[in-house]
């Protein structure tokens, strides 16, 4: 099957209509794709694995971690404040040196060759990067410039993303005057626009209204439905527990639980145990540990 | 809580955030702060050698004064005030736009024209303080030299101070009446910027058009000036007559100063209010983007380059503050018109200056677009190679700056072929290390905090500036004494190298 950028409509999640392009589960390039983007992959490759990852600052932030997330799975990990969620991901990103340890994303050794493996992949921070001076559209075009799409293409995908997201009003308006919220759903678009194969987001949904928050939600299982992989913190244990296909918990640098929701109630004992109460035992229990 | 005491505790509290803000400013990161303060302490103790080779052969001075003298010194203190007066208008529109506290502060119960009072008289003293601790190193050179008398020029400073910020007040409310919250920020910004440099730049263009050299002191010392000076007795002298010792001048310019703040204090301290509710508003205005045309096609450096300037157009506070140093290149521009027509040696003069301007400049834009990175992340996340966004960003800077001295040069050039080439070599050889120095101490910053950008590291800021001076002379004397020439570079490359060991390693 061919993979291709071009949008389209895939389905209606939560009442809201969501476009996404046509890649759905190959790796093989279409006509619209960016000439420089890593091809044919062998079905078996995870989307992100890393091994031995190891991060120190004052303290090991990150402590040999394993993890591995498989393609076309929406993965959340979670962790209170300080368990080295972020840094672990800073890391896939390549926005961290690790000082230890393997990063693979969809085979590609992103330690080894940086450059292929962003090129695939997106990372969306909880504090919106974007440029107050440009509008929304203007922002997407820099990004699609940045990640070498072909104008005609990224126009279009633009377009759709910022209408998906219920920005059409603020198309041609200066992000300087937008709401965090809006921001928020500008920068989600910023990733989203370059087709990314792996989506990496740090709290995305951090300082979002009910309506936005559904927006991102619904764009997320849409790429997820799509055949794209997204791994997601958040601190809303709710949005995991609805959204995840696996949980990763990780305190103190190190996985200490994983699985899907029933795997992980299996783990715990308790068959009516909510993902909140789980999560509570699993980190208080690491903590009396230390 | 009285009124009373309610006042008194916010006096307190902006004398502090004033004292906080200073200190950050001076010495950056808290880590270092000790280490920041004993070299501050270093350098004033050392700025005493350059104010005693400045200011030390006024020491003497006795009243009565000659005319010349009394010009001379009036001149100078109408200068620092000028220079307070641009300072005191920057603290007034950072109060009405950047402080973090106002909404707490409307939303208190307490009566909003104290309040306001209190915030006048502290912006006031924050600006007297930042006076007088300039002054000390001339006043003590004069204070030792020529005696205890030289002590009322600190009175004088001090009423520099209170005049100025009382005046900087006036301006900043009545712009907000005449133009309205969205464009006295960049009125108030460029005004302050004219102000500082105005008054030495009008004197060197009056120096330029009369005796064809760029020397200020030409103008003040000449037979013409003396001939239209008003008499000993006239209150013009009166801060010049002060700062040698007259009490009587003294105290009437202090009370001056004070009765114009408390005037201002009075006026515009409930106007003080409304003007911070529109600035506020104002922050909220959405602005239209200019275009709906195609996405551009080209590279990925020429999309950073493209997003680089896009946001360098669309900030016109920011482009005012980098070209704001372009304003010391009228003078050898209107002495390069000037030598069309009169073959003046002094055009030699323009070389240093421009290399000069160029190195500062593009000191500044190379901060904006390798530090200044709003989105670092992202940038950081693009599918390229660390080297092609610093080298894209780099090409920025040198587009800029070709395209603002490329028609000077030019000009140049009619007037003399080999200064012009000279000249351009040095200008890239500035903006080279210019570029060179912030990228080895680049640190990761918002656009915005573009005024502070010295406090992330003085090394770069000193080694910037020297490493100007030293090219703008290494370019003189290319042009002069060629042997002397490949000294001076040497130095300067040396000191660049310097700088380049001493950098924070990158990977």
């Amino acid at each position: 099957m061919e993979a291709s950028l071009e949008a389209a409509h895939i389905g209606t999640i939560w009442g809201l209509r969501f476009t996404a392009p046509k890649v759905l589960g190959s790796m093989v390039r279409g006509p619209n794709a960016n000439p420089e983007r890593p091809e044919i992959m062998p079905p078996d490759v995870s989307a992100l694995q890393v091994r031995g990852l190891t991060k120190r600052f004052d303290r090991p932030a990150v402590d040999a971690l394993d993890l591995t997330v498989r393609r076309g799975e929406f993965y959340a990990l979670l962790g209170p404040n300080g368990a080295g969620k972020t840094t672990t991901l800073r890391m896939v990103a390549g926005l961290l040196r690790p000082d230890a340890g393997a990063v693979s994303i969809l085979g590609i050794d992103a330690l080894a060759d940086p450059v292929a493996a962003k090129q695939i992949m997106a990372w969306v921070s909880d504090e919106p990067m974007i440029y107050d001076k440009l509008t929304p559209l203007e922002y997407l075009e820099f990004v699609a410039g940045l990640w070498g799409i072909d104008p005609r293409v990224a126009e279009s995908s633009a377009q759709d993303l910022l209408v998906s997201l219920g920005l059409e009003p603020h198309l041609h308006e200066r992000c300087e005057g937008f709401s965090k919220g809006i921001r928020q759903k500008v920068a989600l678009a910023g990733a989203l626009v370059h087709d990314p194969r792996l989506i990496i987001l740090d709290e995305p949904l951090t300082g979002l209204d009910a309506l936005s928050a559904r927006h991102v939600k619904g764009l997320l299982q849409a790429r997820v439905q799509a055949g794209c992989t997204v791994i997601m913190t958040t601190h809303i244990l709710e949005v995991a527990e609805r959204m995840a296909d696996r949980i990763g918990v990780i305190a103190k640098g190190r996985l200490v639980a994983e699985g899907t929701l029933t795997e992980l109630r299996l783990q715990n004992g308790r068959n009516d145990t909510s993902l909140e109460d789980m999560f509570i035992a699993l980190v208080d229990t690491e903590a009396a540990a230390a | 809580m009285s009124s009373a005491t309610a006042l008194t505790w916010f006096a307190r509290h902006e004398i502090r955030l004033a004292w906080r803000e200073w200190l950050a400013m001076m010495t950056g990161a808290r880590k270092k702060r000790t280490r920041a303060v004993i070299g501050l302490l270093v350098l004033a103790a050392f700025l005493h050698l350059p104010a005693y080779a400045v200011i030390g052969r006024f020491a003497d001075l006795q009243a009565p004064l000659d005319k010349s003298t009394l010009i001379v010194v009036s001149a100078t203190i109408f200068l620092a005030w000028a220079l307070m007066l641009s300072q005191a208008i920057e603290s007034v529109t950072r109060v009405f736009y950047a402080r973090a506290d106002l909404d707490l502060i409307m939303s208190s119960p307490v009566r909003l024209n104290n309040i306001f009072s209190v915030r006048i008289a502290a912006i006031a003293l924050s600006v007297t303080a930042m006076a007088l601790l300039l002054s000390s190193p001339f006043v003590d050179v004069l204070m030792i030299a020529g005696g205890l008398r030289w002590l009322s020029a600190f009175g004088v400073v001090i009423a520099i101070g209170l005049s100025a910020a009382a005046v900087a007040i006036a301006i900043t409310v009545l712009l907000f009446r005449l133009i309205g919250p969205s464009r006295t920020r960049l009125a108030a910004q460029i005004l302050a910027a004219i102000i500082g440099a105005g008054f030495v730049i009008a004197l060197q263009v009056a120096a330029i058009l009369s005796y064809g050299t760029l020397s200020r002191f030409a103008v003040l010392t000449s037979d013409a000036a003396a001939a239209y000076a008003p008499d000993f007795d006239s209150p013009l002298w009166w801060p010049a007559r002060a700062a040698i010792g007259d009490g009587e001048m003294l105290s009437l310019l202090l009370a001056g100063s004070l009765v114009l703040l408390g005037g201002v204090m009075a006026v515009f301290s409930p106007k003080f209010a409304g003007t911070v509710v529109s600035a506020s508003a104002t922050a909220t205005i959405t602005r239209r983007g200019s275009r709906a045309a195609p996405f551009r096609r080209g590279s990925r450096q020429s999309a950073l380059r493209w997003k680089e300037f896009l946001l360098l157009r669309r900030d016109p506070w920011l482009v005012s503050q980098s070209l704001m140093q372009l304003l010391y290149l009228v003078p050898p521009a209107l002495m390069l018109w000037r030598s069309f027509s009169d073959s003046s040696a002094a055009t030699v003069l323009i070389t240093p200056v421009i290399v000069m301007a160029a190195g500062q400049l593009a000191g500044g834009l190379a901060w904006l677009t390798i530090s200044g990175e709003d989105a670092a992340d992202l940038v950081a996340t693009a599918p390229m190679p660390p080297g092609s966004v610093i080298r894209a960003k780099v090409e920025v800077v040198m587009i800029a700056i070709a395209t603002i001295f490329a028609p000077l040069i030019a000009a140049l050039a009619i007037a003399s072929p080999m200064q012009a080439a000279v000249t351009a070599i040095f200008v890239i050889i500035a903006t080279v290390s210019a570029a060179a120095i912030q990228l080895w101490f680049r640190v990761q910053a918002k656009r915005s905090q573009f005024r502070r950008r010295q406090t992330s590291s003085r090394i770069a800021t000193f080694a910037e500036a020297f490493c100007s001076i030293g090219w703008a002379a290494t370019a003189i004397l290319a042009v002069t004494i060629p042997v002397a020439a490949i000294i001076s570079g040497a130095m300067t490359a040396l000191m660049l190298a310097a700088t380049w060991k001493i950098s924070p390693r990158r990977d």
